[in-house]
């Protein structure tokens, strides 16, 4: 059976997602271990004073590029994807997604003037008061209106595809892709609504002051149903092509992979007050219901470690693995796209239990805002995510350029240097948070750590120096692949694990999105709406801007 | 098309229903321990005005420091500030072991964070808003609270610490 074939114009467009991607992350990386150095007290910022004034400015650049740009060029090109080749159609109307790409680039570029000229030192969060130019905050909105506006595109071409296709099912990977586009069009609202009602109209001098608790809450609106944002891609990946690419795998359970899609859609968003657990101006009763939906949550992260690993060990015994867990090596750990994958499930595995603890009402008292969070976040979004976004680039580069993958094997050399690098890493960044170690600050120069850190600060710095080594050989590898001249001998051949049961035997009441979508607004009307509306009733902008780095 | 049922393998029921209980036991575990043993997070306390809050001779912040209420029992008035230079004020404070103390804790400029080493108290501090939380002293031994948000250039040298005497 041969595979639909995107259009030449759609690969072009989808591949410049990558592009920017993969240039926001090669810059974004290089920040990465200078942070971690200045943990372990080896101070490089000393030398970058002209270009880059502080560590913070550096982590700025490093959060930025990393956790909003890389993301969210690489989402947009990965589910763009997904939809026309999982509805085997081109894009609607290419002219709007390519108008929403471009204020998404003139986004980008916007913001990182200011953050270049140290003009907005104030880290991927922007908690208010700190104030940065209003460049700044005019780039994030582009960012996000175009990346809404792509969002359009990719609804319409599924409503004409729709159209045709009466009774059928919508395409998995179409399907998770759709969903994962309408979760970011819901929880976007917050940020959107803080930047054009407070921060932007404030840094112009429209408004006096800010409120900042306020903002926060705004912020974490969005803040926390982004993670699946970032997550819901890999996902897709790992549940409907990794199997494939693994060992000829189906996919376990069509219908229980589309119902954990549907519960991520409504249960991602009205749980963000678990990131202000110890905010002054929440009440608790707020903070108690958010935390019992956060656990609510984690069900159909559950449910996707069941399928896929179920997905993956289906293929490896018919390939002939045996024993409980002796499958494992009858994978196709050899094909680079795979390890990437599989190495970034295995750590996503503990990124969740570290979930699981900062979600827990009280006992992230322990942990909030120490560096356990970021040693959290470096398994999930950094690992988890960017990991399977580069395993997914080993293949959808060739696709998309029609040229060889550079030395497979140093791709997969790269994965494993990730894997160790960020055991490293992350270990001792989660074990300095338990002792009380705060994010954000270069502990190497930091007045009050006690002598007993420091074995484990030296563990951040070699952990960063490790995921240096593996971001380099990425971009090698990408680069190589970019301007190989070795072309692919026919097509490259799209992932595609196939259920094990037929998708239409499945309940409809899966495949119909109004339902879904009323239910996620009404509990985000139930479950935010009353402390909203109180926090907007007695709104105080009383708070002047600050520029202190 | 006729109504079709949700296909559902027998192992994957089981791992369901066994996620379920997991997270029902988890959340649980939180629930008594904030009800039952009463470790609970930051309530609202008051409203202030950060613009005057550390000048008008009527906020208790304009003079921060430490008030004995009762033998044994404190409220500590501390102001987080990075202007003109990252510290919280006073910087020091000195109390006898089994004191309880309250501290109320707020900031005339930028976002901070507020957490006390070696104990569960850690909590934001936000211009405009009052972070109130009680902790008792048992053992004696420098504490150092130390800045946990963001807060500018100085953010990595800003902290304190709670002396406890014999």
């Amino acid at each position: 059976m041969t595979q639909y074939q995107v259009p030449v114009a759609e690969k072009k467009f989808i591949g410049s997602h990558i592009l920017v991607a993969i240039l926001a992350l090669a810059v974004g990386s290089l920040f990465g271990p200078l942070q971690a150095f200045e943990h372990a007290g080896w101070d490089f910022y000393t030398y970058l004073k002209p270009l880059i004034k502080s560590y913070y400015q550096g982590l700025t650049v490093h959060g930025v590029l990393n956790a909003l740009v890389w993301t969210t060029f690489f989402i947009m090109g990965f589910l763009t994807f997904n939809v026309v080749f999982g509805l085997k159609r081109p894009l609607k109307n290419i002219v709007l997604n390519k108008v929403g790409f471009w204020m998404m680039v003139v986004g980008v570029l916007a913001a990182a003037i200011p953050i270049l000229a140290n003009q907005a030192t104030v880290l991927f969060t922007f908690y208010p008061p700190l104030k940065a130019n209003p460049f700044f905050y005019v780039g994030l909105t582009l960012v996000v209106v175009g990346s809404w506006v792509e969002g359009w595109g990719l609804f319409m071409t599924y409503n004409d595809w729709r159209k045709e296709n009466k009774n059928e099912r919508t395409p998995f990977v179409a399907f998770g892709s759709l969903v994962t586009a309408l979760l970011w069009q819901i929880c976007t609202l917050g940020v959107a609504v803080e930047i054009l009602t407070m921060l932007l109209p404030w840094s112009l001098g429209l408004i006096d002051g800010v409120d900042p608790q306020l903002a926060r809450t705004y912020f974490w609106f969005t803040g926390h149903p982004l993670v699946y944002f970032w997550l819901l891609p890999a996902y897709i990946s790992w549940y409907a092509m990794l199997p494939k690419q693994a060992g000829n795998g189906k996919m376990f359970s069509d219908s229980l992979a589309r119902l954990s899609f549907w519960l991520f859609l409504v249960l991602s968003t009205p749980i963000g007050i678990h990131h202000q657990y110890v905010d002054p101006g929440v009440p608790p009763t707020w903070k108690f219901l958010h935390s019992m939906f956060t656990f609510g949550v984690f069900f159909p992260s559950m449910m996707t470690a069941f399928t896929v690993i179920a997905s993956l060990e289906h293929g490896a015994r018919k390939n002939g693995g045996k024993g409980a867990l002796g499958w494992i090596g009858k994978l196709n750990w050899s094909d680079p796209s795979v390890a990437s994958q599989l190495l970034a499930g295995i750590l996503f595995f503990f990124g969740g239990i570290g979930g699981l603890a900062n979600a827990s009402y009280n006992v992230n008292l322990v942990l909030h805002n120490t560096a356990f969070i970021p040693g959290h976040f470096h398994l999930t979004v950094a690992t988890a995510v960017t990991l399977s976004f580069i395993g997914i680039s080993y293949w959808l580069v060739p696709y998309l350029t029609g040229r060889k993958l550079w030395q497979p094997k140093w791709a997969t050399i790269q994965a494993w240097v990730w894997f160790v690098g960020m055991i490293i890493f992350s270990n001792s960044m989660h074990v300095l948070g338990l002792l009380g170690a705060p994010r954000r600050v270069p502990l190497g120069l930091a007045p009050y750590v006690p002598a007993e850190w420091s074995g484990r600060l030296f563990q951040v710095g070699l952990g960063g120096a490790i995921l240096f080594v593996s971001g380099l050989i990425y971009l090698v590898v990408m680069y190589k692949t970019a301007t190989n001249k070795e072309r692919v001998e026919s097509e490259v051949e799209v992932p595609s694990a196939e259920p094990m049961q037929d998708p239409a035997l499945g309940p409809a009441w899966l495949d119909r999105w109004a339902p879904w979508i009323y239910g996620a607004l009404a509990l985000i009307v139930l479950m935010y709406g009353p402390v909203l509306f109180e926090m907007i009733r007695t709104m105080a902008l009383t708070s002047p801007g600050f520029r202190v780095w | 098309m006729s109504a079709q049922k949700m296909h559902i393998d027998s192992y994957e029921r089981n791992w369901m229903i066994f996620s379920f209980i997991l997270l029902v036991l988890f959340a649980s575990a939180v629930a008594v321990a904030a009800f039952g043993m009463g470790i609970q997070v930051p309530a609202p306390e008051e409203r202030v005005d950060p613009r005057t809050v550390a000048t008008d001779p009527n906020s208790p912040w304009s003079n921060p420091g430490l008030r004995e209420i009762a033998p044994g029992k404190y409220d500590a008035y501390i102001l987080a500030r990075a202007v003109p230079q990252w510290e919280y004020l006073p910087r020091e404070i000195t109390v006898p072991v089994g004191s309880r103390v309250t501290f109320y804790v707020t900031s005339p400029d930028v976002q901070h964070g507020f957490m006390i080493q070696n104990t569960n108290a850690n909590f934001m501090v936000l211009p405009g808003q009052v972070s109130k939380l009680a902790v008792t002293f048992k053992n004696e031994g420098t504490y150092n609270f130390i800045c946990t948000e963001f807060c500018g250039a100085g953010h990595g040298v800003m902290y304190g610490a709670i002396i406890v005497t014999p």
